[in-house]
C-alpha cells in the first residue's frame, strides 16, 4: 500500500508541473505541496479542478499566513472521488497592497474563507463577490499579521 | 388616481429584515439580514463577529496544551473532539504512539460527545419548530451525560479532558458501569424520540423539500457532516481518515440523497445508533495501561506544517498548524465546520418562506461560537 500512494505522490507532482512550469512542488511529510506564483495561481487551479485525472472538486481549507517577511495563503485541496489531496501556496512580496485573484467561481466554498482572509490578514481578492470585512470593524487592523500592535487588548510578555 | 394608489411595501421593492443578533431560533449571536418579497426569502446575508474572541490569534502565543483549553470554547457542544484534534496534530508531529488505553476511552468520549451534541440538536430543532415538549426531552436525557462527563472530566460541557500524549487523568472507577447504564437507557429512550417528532405530520410538513442541498453544492461548499451526508456526500472522517479507535469498531456511515431539512434531521437521528454501537463495541474492551504517554515538560513541535482532521458532531475539524520550531505554534488554523455549513444557508433559504428559514437554519445546527473562533 505505501508504495501505491508515494507513487500517487509523484503523478501528482509530476502533473503540477506539467501545469506551471514555475511551480515549485515537493512531496511533503503528508500532503504534496505546490508553490505557485500568484499570476498563476488561478489557471492551476481551475485546470485541477476540471482535468479529470486530478478531480479536485473539494477545497476544504483556505488559509492565510503571515511568514513574516512576505504574505501567503495556502489551499488544502481534496478530491472526493480519487482521494486524493494537494497543497497550493502562494506568496506575495509587498504587505500592503498583495493581491490575488479569487478562487470563488471555481469552489464557492472559498468565498467565506477569502473573506476571513482580506479581515485578518488584509490580502485582497480579485473577482470576489463580495469583499468586505467579516468578524471586525473597518476601524480594525490586520490582527493576523505579525507585525500587528494593539496596546490595549494584547499584552506582550517580557 | 393612479397617484392615489399607495405602495404596498415589499411590493416594489426588497423589504428588508433583521434576524438576529438576539434571535431565538439562530441559537447565539448571529444576525441574518433577509431580504424579503412579501413573505418569500430573496436574499439571506449572515453578519457575524459578535463573539469574536481572536483564537487563531491568541494560539500564537501560549504553548500546546494551552491551546486545548480555547478549542473547547469553539464548538462547545463538541468540546472533547475539539480536544482531540489538537491533541492528534500535536502526537502526529512528534511521532508519538499512543496506547489503545487512550484510544478507546476517547473514542468512547467523542462518541458520548457526539451523542448528547445530537441530542441537543433534537430539542432545539423541536422547540423552533413549535414542539417545546422536544426541549425538556431533550435536556432531560443529555444531563446523563453531562453526569457522566462531570464524573470523570470534572466539566460537564467545556471538559478539557485531553491533553497531548493522553488524557488528564485516568477515568473515574463508574465511568464504564454509568456509560453501560446509559447505553441501555438511551436505547429505550430514543424510539420516544421519534414517536414525538420525526413522524409528527405538521414536523413533516415544515421540514420536507425544505432547503433543499444537492450533492454537487455540498461538496463544492465543503459541506460537512450530517448536513454534507443527507445530501449524499460521503465525507465521514471516522471512515475516510480512522483516527484513535475507529479503524477497529463496525458502524455504518449514514447517507441520503434527499438533502432536505428533514434528511438532515434523519441523518442526526440515525447518527445517535451508530455512536451507541460504538460505544458498546469499545465500552469493554478498554485495556488496563497508564491513561498518558510521558512527555516533555515543554512540547516543541519540529518545524513544518501540520494539518488534522476529526469528524466533530457538525462536520469535518480541521486544525492547521505551522510550527517553527518553538514552543508556541506560529500559526494556527482551525477549519471550522461551522463556519463553512454557514456558507451554503443563503443558497438553500432562497424562495422559501421565511418561517422556513428557521427550519433551514436549525437543520444546520449551527454553532456560532465556532462559526465567530
Amino acid at each position: 500500500m505505501p508504495d501505491e500512494i508515494t507513487m500517487e505522490k509523484a503523478q501528482l507532482t509530476e502533473f503540477v508541473k506539467s501545469l506551471c512550469s514555475d511551480a515549485e512542488v515537493s512531496e511533503g511529510k503528508q500532503f504534496v505541496e505546490a508553490v505557485l506564483p500568484a499570476d498563476d495561481l488561478h489557471s492551476v487551479a481551475e485546470r485541477l479542478k476540471s482535468d479529470p485525472e486530478a478531480a479536485f472538486d473539494f477545497l476544504f481549507c483556505l488559509s492565510g499566513v503571515d511568514y513574516g517577511k512576505y504574505l501567503g495563503i495556502v489551499y488544502h485541496l481534496r478530491s472526493t472521488l480519487l482521494g486524493h489531496t494537494i497543497v497550493l501556496k502562494t506568496r506575495f512580496n509587498v504587505r500592503d497592497n498583495a493581491v490575488a485573484d479569487s478562487v470563488c467561481d471555481i469552489w464557492p466554498a472559498a468565498e467565506y474563507h477569502e473573506r476571513e482572509i482580506f479581515d485578518l490578514l488584509g490580502i485582497k481578492f480579485r473577482n470576489h463577490p463580495d469583499l468586505r470585512r467579516f468578524f471586525l470593524p473597518s476601524s480594525a487592523g490586520f490582527p493576523l499579521r505579525k507585525d500587528f500592535v494593539d496596546d490595549e487588548n494584547i499584552v506582550v510578555k517580557k | 388616481m393612479e397617484e392615489a394608489v399607495k405602495e404596498i411595501i415589499g411590493e416594489s421593492q426588497d423589504y428588508i429584515i433583521n434576524m438576529g443578533p438576539q434571535h431565538p431560533s439562530t441559537h447565539g449571536v448571529l444576525r441574518l439580514v433577509v431580504s424579503l418579497k412579501g413573505e418569500i426569502v430573496k436574499n439571506v446575508e449572515p453578519h457575524i463577529g459578535y463573539v469574536h474572541r481572536g483564537i487563531e490569534k491568541m494560539c500564537e502565543s501560549i504553548t500546546y496544551p494551552q491551546i486545548i483549553h480555547l478549542t473547547d470554547r469553539m464548538d462547545y457542544l463538541s468540546a472533547h473532539i475539539n480536544n482531540e484534534a489538537v491533541c492528534l496534530g500535536v502526537e502526529k508531529a512528534l511521532e508519538i504512539d499512543i496506547p489503545d488505553r487512550i484510544k478507546i476511552i476517547r473514542t468512547v468520549m467523542s462518541e458520548l460527545t457526539r451523542i448528547q451534541s445530537h441530542q441537543l440538536f433534537w430539542a432545539t430543532f423541536g422547540m423552533d419548530l413549535g414542539g417545546l415538549t422536544c426541549f425538556f426531552y431533550g435536556l432531560r436525557d443529555r444531563e446523563k451525560i453531562l453526569d457522566i462527563f462531570e464524573e470523570t472530566c470534572g466539566g460537564r460541557m467545556l471538559v478539557s479532558y485531553n491533553c497531548p500524549g493522553g488524557l488528564m487523568y485516568d477515568i473515574h472507577p463508574n465511568f464504564q458501569k454509568r456509560v453501560k447504564e446509559f447505553i441501555k437507557y438511551f436505547r429505550k429512550t430514543l424510539p420516544e424520540y421519534d414517536q414525538l417528532l420525526t413522524g409528527n405530520v405538521i414536523f413533516r410538513e415544515r421540514t420536507r423539500n425544505i432547503g433543499r442541498l444537492t450533492l454537487e453544492d455540498a461538496i463544492s461548499y465543503g459541506i460537512t457532516g450530517p448536513s454534507g451526508r443527507a445530501s449524499g456526500f460521503s465525507c465521514d472522517v471516522r471512515k475516510h481518515e480512522p483516527y484513535s479507535a475507529y479503524d477497529r469498531v463496525k458502524f455504518n456511515e449514514i447517507t441520503f440523497s434527499d438533502g432536505d431539512s428533514y434528511h438532515r434531521y434523519l441523518a442526526r437521528m440515525k447518527e445517535m445508533w451508530e455512536s451507541m454501537d460504538i460505544i458498546e463495541q469499545l465500552i469493554d474492551n478498554i485495556p488496563e495501561g497508564p491513561y498518558s504517554v510521558k512527555m516533555k515538560p515543554v512540547i516543541k513541535l519540529p518545524e513544518g506544517e501540520y494539518y488534522q482532521r476529526v469528524e466533530t458532531a457538525r462536520g469535518e475539524l480541521g486544525v492547521f498548524i505551522i510550527s517553527d520550531g518553538n514552543k508556541n505554534p506560529y500559526r494556527v488554523k482551525f477549519r471550522s465546520p461551522n463556519f463553512v455549513n454557514l456558507s451554503v444557508l443563503n443558497l438553500i433559504s432562497r424562495d422559501f418562506k421565511i418561517a422556513d428559514l428557521v427550519a433551514i437554519g436549525g437543520s444546520l445546527d449551527l454553532i456560532i461560537p465556532d462559526i465567530d473562533r
